[in-house]
């Protein structure tokens, strides 16, 4: 009699349960729809107000009501894909170095947990620390090659933006290539290969996918990174004519103007900047998709 | 299938019922004892008020909880009967007054300036500087500072020959929109080119977040030059011009000038930004600092000794309070702006019968 009584009960905890997970993952659906929707609803003054030019209109005018979000646009896509190029280079070394050539031992985990920590580093500082340090530097390299100083700009921003974006491809091409299996790498060495060509053929191959989906992951941060960028980027709305010159990005935007935004058609069209922010990181996002499942049917 | 739409919608419906939970811890907050006073709202007085505040606790008992979330913000939350009252750097537009619906009063509470600092290398503090050259300035005209227009009435001052770099806030603010004001007034085309509000469309130079971002570009940059509020300058001894105001005169900018700016006729309502004041002492760069309440006091269940109690605080702020302007570097209300605040402060209602 007990034994029956309880083993409704746990019937009853088993399907609690599960409906307590199928819950969170229907609030999870409804919470990124809702986010979409409201983004959508808020924006319809500013769409109203200035149509589909809104995406390529280049004055940003609080003034008379005149808004156009392509500085903005090309800020965020430059500032991101600069830095993502900038910092592939670092992340894949050091996946390799860790995941390949020194996978254990203190030297190994210190690195590992180093390059954790810049994660970990709030955005802030790493502004202040690019006011402060990298800004200078770039000023002094600008007089160098006679362009104009200012030292804030595009350049800058995706510097600070690709340091703090080496550790999201870093840690998952690290994982990847340890996850490589080594009757593979064994066959490859029996074959004479040296450690080099193991790596060029065996384990980057296998392993590109994960490796691609790393880069995903930095990219996302970057778009929408923004306090330490609007520290350095300059707050322009200006197109920049240079990767040297003052810009703004679209986060950095909102940021700054969002809180003493004063008429309505002024806080929709910022909102329908977070709407294009939106839209551009699900569309990254699905081709970046698209690429890895590419790679993983090869 | 059918089961798992049953499941979904257990789960839909739990997911309904803790959002609706949410909702009314967030309503209980709203819903205040009789002790504490709300207000939310302009960032560049929030030090002056909390000293203010403090001592009012301290001799009345009365707690008042402000938040300084910036103007905007604290005239959204004041529109959504959220806080007692609001306070904003600039007077109400017309789009903002329409959405209260109401008569909404403005009370002076203290005046602040915005001052134009530079780094230039050499001795060369309070360089003077005219109405149309600063708005040259910023509208990308003059281009160095060894600029005939600037030497001719700085005469035996070294300006070395360095190209301008312009400095202004990025993010929208009131020591702009003060600015941006004044700009529009001393020049046509500023006028029509840029117009003045809390953020506008800059014609040339980079933007800082912040006092302290458009302050680090200047210090960072020789050449550069850029404005921030008066206090900020006082307390990191920055570099900062003296302004031709109406009168012809070269004032520097200091507590002084500033509420002598403020001592002229003011409109009954004190809805009126007072740069390129005609004081003859006065610094031209100045404005007020409002706080807001709703004219009619009885609304959203109010009581009425909530009302008096928030008018005596108000009351209080621009008598005693004021005592604790100069010490941190604010501007105290002059004679003519008192006597102002004080006519608003009476016209206060509750079931339309005057409070104080």
């Amino acid at each position: 009699m007990s034994k029956v009584k309880s083993s409704t009960g746990q019937i009853r905890a088993e399907s609690i349960f599960r409906r307590s997970l199928t819950g969170i993952g229907i609030a999870m659906v409804v919470l990124v729809f809702g986010l979409m929707v409201t983004l959508i609803i808020e924006s319809v003054p500013s769409i109203k107000h200035l149509g589909i030019k809104y995406l390529w209109g280049r004055t940003w005018d609080p003034v008379n009501n005149v808004y156009g979000a392509f500085p903005f646009l090309l800020g965020t896509l430059l500032t991101s894909f600069l830095a993502l190029i900038i910092s592939i280079p670092f992340s894949f070394a050091i996946a390799v170095y860790l995941g390949e050539y020194n996978p254990k031992g203190w030297l190994s985990n210190f690195l590992k947990n180093t390059v954790e920590l810049i994660a970990a580093v709030p955005s802030v500082i790493y502004g202040f620390w690019g006011l402060l340090v990298l800004v200078p530097l770039v000023r002094s390299m600008e007089m160098k090659f006679g362009i104009l100083p200012y030292g804030i700009g595009i350049f800058t921003a995706s510097l600070i933006l690709a340091i703090m974006i080496i550790p999201y491809a870093a840690s998952l091409g690290r994982e990847m290539i340890r996850l490589v299996p080594s009757p593979l790498k064994e066959a490859a060495y029996s074959l004479g290969a040296t450690r080099y060509e193991v790596i060029k053929n065996v384990v980057l191959p296998y392993t590109k996918s994960g490796l691609f989906a790393g880069i995903l992951l930095s990219l996302g941060r970057a778009l929408g990174e923004t306090m330490a960028v609007t520290m350095v980027i300059g707050n322009t709305s200006m197109i920049p004519d240079s990767i040297f010159a003052p810009g703004n990005t679209m986060a950095s935007v909102i940021a700054n103007e969002f809180t003493e935004a004063d008429h309505t058609i002024y806080l929709s069209a910022l909102i329908e900047l977070g709407l294009v922010l939106f839209v551009v990181t699900v569309i990254i996002n699905m081709i970046g998709k698209r690429i890895i499942k590419r790679f993983t049917n090869e | 299938m059918e089961k798992l739409l049953k499941t979904c919608k257990r789960s839909l419906a739990f997911t309904a019922l803790l959002i609706v939970a949410l909702a009314a811890i967030q309503t209980n907050v709203s819903a205040q004892d009789d002790k504490t006073i709300l207000g939310a709202g302009s960032s560049f007085i929030n030090p002056l008020f909390s000293k203010m505040f403090a001592d009012y606790n301290a001799k009345t008992g009365i707690q008042v909880n402000y938040q300084s979330i910036g103007s905007g913000g604290g005239i959204l939350q004041l529109t959504n009967k959220t806080v007692d009252f609001g306070a904003s750097d600039g007077p109400l537009n017309e789009e903002q007054a329409a959405k209260f619906g109401v008569p909404v009063l403005h009370i002076t509470q203290a005046s602040g300036a915005v001052v134009i600092t530079y780094n230039l290398p050499g001795d060369n503090n309070n360089l003077n500087l005219t109405p149309d050259i600063i708005a040259d300035i910023f509208l990308g005209k003059i281009k160095a500072w060894n600029d005939p227009r600037i030497t001719s009435i700085n005469k035996g001052v070294a300006i070395p020959g360095l190209p301008i770099l312009v400095a202004h806030r990025s993010d929208g603010s009131g020591t702009t929109n003060i600015f941006t004001n004044y700009l529009s007034k001393v020049s046509a085309e500023w006028k029509t080119k840029v117009g003045s509000g809390g953020a506008v469309n800059w014609p040339s130079g980079l933007g800082g977040k912040g006092n302290e971002g458009v302050a680090g570009l200047v210090k960072q940059t020789p050449g550069a030059i850029g404005y921030v509020e008066l206090i900020y300058a006082l307390q990191n001894k920055m570099d900062y011009a003296k302004v031709q105001n109406k009168k012809g005169k070269f004032i520097l900018p200091s507590i002084a000038s500033v509420t002598a700016a403020g001592n002229v006729k003011l409109p009954d309502d004190s809805k009126i930004f007072i740069t390129d004041t005609d004081a003859p002492d006065g610094y031209p760069i100045a404005g007020f600092t409002w706080a807001l309440i709703y004219k009619e006091q009885n609304y959203n269940g109010r009581s009425q000794d909530k009302a008096t109690k928030l008018l005596k605080l108000l009351w209080w702020n621009i008598h005693e309070g004021q005592a604790f302007a100069e010490p941190l570097n604010y501007a105290p209300l002059s004679k003519e702006a008192l006597k102002v605040a004080e006519k608003i402060l009476k016209s206060a209602t509750y079931n339309g019968k005057t409070i104080l």
